[in-house]
């Protein structure tokens, strides 16, 4: 500690360089906050995944459906606590581009399937009371002005109601998510509304979501219930909901590699970046590294002080660039609601970024502190 | 000044010299030429993605071909259309014909689970039926392995992406859906185009897979001329019978691949910009630091009658050389890395894969350049400057 002030002072001894460099590895960090709440984004679902929680689709694609009857055969399922399911509705509210999902569900079942969806008891009632009712997730009401007692018409590219596409819906609650992480912008409305009032398709659903009694058994009641409508028309396939938000993002792309090298390119180059301006540094100091030396300053020391520096340097950037990028994502967030719902920065991830930070400065000083180390005393002195 | 020869020759010497010492800062040197090549090799990179993306979806439209949905379908997935209803678009005025008939093609179009190769996730594989005439309604379209289906068998041809990114489809296995087995019979090719990420039937044997009755999704055709797009659309959306919309390919295809392309040019451009700031930064460091260990030598030019305005040009040509080579390795590198990469991602507009290849294009890589270039002037305007402005007198002194 009581060298803090020589750190500081050599760091200031090259203003320009020391803020350049600086300035070079904040960027490098805003970028990493940034590529993790893409990737976050794009994969972040699988770890917020019910462990306790199946998803049983038709076997031959997600598009083709199943009778909602499979869901009493579901329930008797040995290792099944219960199974309620979802339609995908494909509506539009007024533009396209205005992007976001809607599903009819059974209300009481679908919110003790998801506990991570909170809504207050008065407004499930009043959900429960009203034929037309929808629920809609914060972000979404926020970003289109919705509240409790609005009517919303919203045209589904599927499903018509009474010859029309257009449905409405009564706004009669507002949920919000457990997490940072739980996805606020689907609305959802109820299955019975949805099937009394739609022309074709009745009494057939997108797909089930089972709660299972024991996690660990999830494989095996998986198996059970593809067994179970095995050679029938509409076969199953059961896969724990993590698989499946994994398997969903697969088909993006690899996200996670592509990500992954970029992120290889960025820190690469700041590793040469700060390592030259360590080794300038030391360079530079070479004389007074040797006075230091002969005042009586260990080899311990001299590589602690080199060392202290290039991490004072990367740690100041690292944290200046993860708080801008935590400052950015947000507002970055409301543009692309329609297309990535959960874009965020996750806490894990900025903490990571600190870990890569001091890394980054052990890493660009070790060269620089041991040549300064090996520095003989009569060679630096006469140097200077 | 003693006019421009003399100029010039000022800016060379002292380029020259500038070159010569790049030896001896070799660290940063090093550092701005690989940070400058990172900034183009993910700009470049990134950006062949999209350009692959976009190529697949514009050589799959060609201008005399039309798309007919029911109104309202923002694509196939969710249209539907009756055998009455496509037995009249196939016979309005406008499409071109042969001895067969006219170059119409009812079509359906479902969507499969088969596994990626590279993950062996599922992924959602389009499976489109169609009527003999479409064949012809698509530009370029060739069995490359195998032969074509028979029609009124359940056979299937898959496009040649498909094939590439999905398990199970070579020529002589059997793809099973549901409780049909498809002999996988032959292989195309379709220049690029969509139609190689999917997998065709026979449009009849695949409505009686489906339970469809006798109905489509869609109609294909191919007008007489690009020119009698207009009324042919309009004969039909004024059709009391018909409830459909009509697109030009080229606008259909171009729209589904709006979000997707929006999407990775946007990241794109953003992700490479906030590089290219660090980049700068690393480039100004290089030349201040390159000005800083020739004080001496450039105020002793300074002495000697070198114009301050040769100084700087020089020392901008120096950063610029370093950008330019950095950019360079960059271009190369990407080219490398992703130029024919194959992959496949979702199309949201169809909900299904679209295989493409990456594709890193010359102008690409001329962009890749240019914003290499912009990096080195502006890495060595300002240490230009300040090295210009040295007072000669006091850096004489200096050392």
């Amino acid at each position: 500690m009581k060298f803090l002030h020589l750190i500081g002072s050599n760091l200031r001894r090259k203003k320009l360089r020391t803020s350049l460099t600086l300035l070079s590895i904040v960027v490098a960090f805003i970028l990493f906050g940034f590529l993790s709440a893409i990737q976050q984004a794009l994969v972040g679902g699988v770890a917020l995944a019910g462990a306790d929680r199946l998803i049983v689709r038709q076997k031959v694609s997600i598009i083709n459906l199943l009778p909602v009857s499979y869901e009493a055969r579901m329930d008797r399922i040995p290792g099944v606590d219960f199974s309620t399911h979802q339609t995908w509705f494909g509506g539009i509210y007024q533009d396209p581009k205005n992007f976001f999902m809607q599903n009819p569900v059974e209300p009481e079942k679908f919110l003790k399937i998801h506990p991570e969806i909170i809504l207050s008891p008065e407004q499930l009632k009043a959900w429960l009371t009203t034929r037309t009712g929808a629920i809609v997730g914060r972000r979404t009401a926020d970003r289109f002005h919705w509240k409790i007692g609005d009517q919303v018409p919203i045209r589904s590219t599927i499903w018509s109601a009474n010859g029309s596409q257009t449905w409405t819906f009564d706004i009669v609650g507002i949920y919000d998510g457990k997490d940072k992480g739980t996805d606020t912008t689907p609305l959802f409305f109820r299955y019975d509304y949805f099937d009394e009032a739609r022309t074709g398709g009745k009494g057939e659903v997108g797909w089930f979501t089972i709660r299972i009694k024991d996690p660990s058994q999830a494989a095996e009641v998986a198996k059970l219930v593809d067994a179970e409508f095995e050679n029938s028309p509409a076969e199953t396939k059961t896969e724990p909901e993590g698989a499946f938000i994994q398997g969903w993002a697969s088909q993006i792309g690899n996200i996670v590699f592509i990500v992954a090298a970029i992120l290889v390119a960025v820190f690469f180059t700041i590793l040469l970046v700060t390592g030259n301006t360590m080794a300038q540094a030391v360079r530079e100091r070479t004389g007074e590294l040797g006075v230091l030396k002969a005042i009586g300053f260990t080899n311990g020391q001299i590589v602690g002080l080199v060392l202290a520096e290039s991490c004072l340097l990367t740690v100041i950037g690292g944290a200046v660039g993860l708080g801008l990028a935590c400052a950015v994502t947000p507002v970055m967030a409301e543009k692309l609601a329609g297309l990535l719902p959960l874009f965020f920065l996750p806490t894990h991830d900025v903490l990571v970024g600190l870990g890569i930070s001091i890394a980054l400065g052990f890493v660009t000083g070790i060269i620089p502190a041991l040549q300064a180390m090996r520095l003989r005393v009569a060679d630096a002195l006469r140097r200077m | 000044m003693t006019g421009p020869i003399n100029w010039f020759s000022q800016i060379a010497s002292i380029t020259k010299f500038g070159l010569l010492s790049l030896p001896q800062r070799r660290g940063a040197v090093a550092a701005t030429v690989i940070g400058i090549a990172g900034v183009v090799a993910v700009l470049v990179g990134v950006l062949s993605i999209a350009a692959g993306f976009k190529q697949a979806m514009t050589v799959s439209g060609s201008p005399d071909g039309a798309i007919i949905l029911r109104s309202g379908a923002d694509s196939e997935m969710v249209s539907g259309l009756g055998r009455d209803e496509t037995r009249v678009i196939a016979d309005t005025p406008g499409i071109a014909r042969t001895a067969q008939g006219p170059l119409a093609s009812a079509e359906l179009f479902v969507i499969i689970d088969l596994p990626k190769r590279s993950t062996g996730t599922d992924a959602n594989v389009p499976l489109r039926g169609v009527e003999p005439a479409a064949l012809q309604v698509r530009d370029d379209l060739k069995i490359i392995q195998g032969r074509m289906f028979e029609w009124g068998k359940n056979e299937v041809i898959v496009g040649r992406g498909a094939a590439q990114e999905f398990a199970g489809l070579e020529v002589g296995s059997k793809m099973k859906v549901g409780r049909y087995e498809w002999p996988v019979v032959g292989i195309f090719s379709a220049n690029g185009g969509v139609a190689e990420s999917e997998i065709w039937s026979d449009a009849k044997v695949l409505q009686d897979a489906y339970n469809r009755g006798d109905s489509f999704q869609s109609v294909s055709v191919r007008l007489n001329s690009p020119a009698a797009f207009p009324a042919f659309k309009d004969s039909l959306t004024t059709n009391p019978q018909l409830n459909v919309q009509v697109i030009r390919q080229s606008d259909y295809f171009a729209q589904q691949s709006e979000t997707m392309t929006r999407l990775i040019t946007t990241l794109g451009f953003l992700i490479a910009f906030l590089m290219a700031v660090g980049a700068v930064f690393g480039a100004l460091n290089t030349m201040y630091s390159a000005v800083a260990a020739r004080t001496r030598e450039i105020a002793t030019l300074r002495a000697l009658g070198f114009g301050g305005g040769a100084v700087v040009v020089s020392l901008m040509l120096e950063s610029l050389l370093l950008a330019l080579a950095g950019g360079v390795i960059g271009g190369v590198l990407a080219y490398v890395a992703f130029n024919n990469f194959h992959t496949s991602t979702m199309n949201f507009q169809s909900f299904s894969q679209i295989t493409f290849a990456f594709r890193v294009t010359p102008q690409l890589l001329a962009r890749g350049v240019a914003w290499a270039a912009m990096i080195g002037l502006i890495g060595g305007l300002f240490p230009a400057i300040r090295a210009a402005r040295l007072p000669i007198a006091s850096a004489l002194r200096e050392l």
